[in-house]
């Protein structure tokens, strides 16, 4: 599994083809659901845009009149920085700068929540029994593959963080 | 207060009392609540707080483990638009954040 390190100032890993590939298709789909498949009544809208007054259904219309917008516009330059940073096809290094950084992480970080929710992820999913029993049941589904990609989200996002931070 | 007045006062208790209320209610703080989520790993969410609010790393990681544990935690406090501003921040770094009367 690839991880970030940190090297001149710069957060760096190499990429094997196929997760540049996964990597391109979750960054395609946050900015998929944040664009033409923009819906309020997707779970996974209503946790990357919550409620501000969970209680005041009228406030919290109001003040999502006044932010939505910038808020979708960052979270799909985060995504597209995602994008921009991988090597344009096959295999190869990404190197990011201390901004590129912070716009990835919040990028893997949408993409976990937008997958978080498709799974049901909960406080006691256990991920690697998740995992074993998605793999029993059908080795080939999308569950295994979506399982295997929220992990490698989380690990990948770990390991930019302590680059980063480094 | 001053009494520059000497006209009387004639309100009605009933009606003098709501004003009070509304003061007091209108000096009590907002503040930003952060929720416990499964997904944001700790890591993550003890950066954020240092990012946005400037915390040591300890301050941060003790607010973290206290959304985590409790389920949730005030974050800051203060006026209403600049919790909404606060707010908007967390959402734009994917953690679940309220607005709420302290």
């Amino acid at each position: 599994m690839t991880l970030f390190k940190r090297r001149n100032g710069l957060c760096v890993a190499t990429f094997r083809e196929d997760e540049v590939r996964v990597l391109r298709k979750v960054a395609e789909e946050v900015v998929g659901l944040l664009t033409e498949g923009f819906d309020h009544e997707d779970p996974v809208v209503g946790r990357l845009f919550p409620d501000v007054y969970p209680d005041l259904p009228r406030e919290s219309a109001e003040f999502r009149r006044f932010t939505e917008g910038d808020l979708k516009t960052s979270k799909i330059d985060q995504a597209g920085a995602i994008l921009a940073g991988l090597p344009e096809d096959g295999e190869g290094e990404v190197r990011l700068d201390p901004e590129a950084a912070e716009a990835w992480l919040r990028a893997l970080n949408d993409a976990r929540l937008a997958l978080g929710i498709r799974l049901e992820i909960t406080d006691d999913t256990d991920l690697e029994r998740e995992l074993d029993h998605a793999i029993a049941e059908d080795p080939s589904s999308a569950r295994v593959f979506q399982l295997s990609v929220y992990s490698y989200l989380g690990y990948l996002q770990d390991s930019l963080l302590a680059a980063h931070t480094a | 207060m001053g009494r520059v007045t000497a006209a009387p006062h004639t309100a009605p208790l009933e009606k003098v009392r709501p004003e009070i209320d509304e003061e007091s209610d209108f000096a009590r703080p907002w503040v930003t609540i952060v929720h416990n989520d499964p997904v944001n790993l700790m890591s993550y969410v003890t950066w954020v707080f240092q990012q946005l609010f400037g915390y040591s790393r300890d301050k941060a990681e003790l607010l973290m483990l206290d959304v985590h544990n409790k389920g949730k935690a005030v974050v800051s406090s203060g006026a209403r638009e600049r919790m909404e501003y606060d707010a908007s921040r967390l959402h734009s770094y994917g953690l679940w954040a309220t607005v709420n009367k302290q």
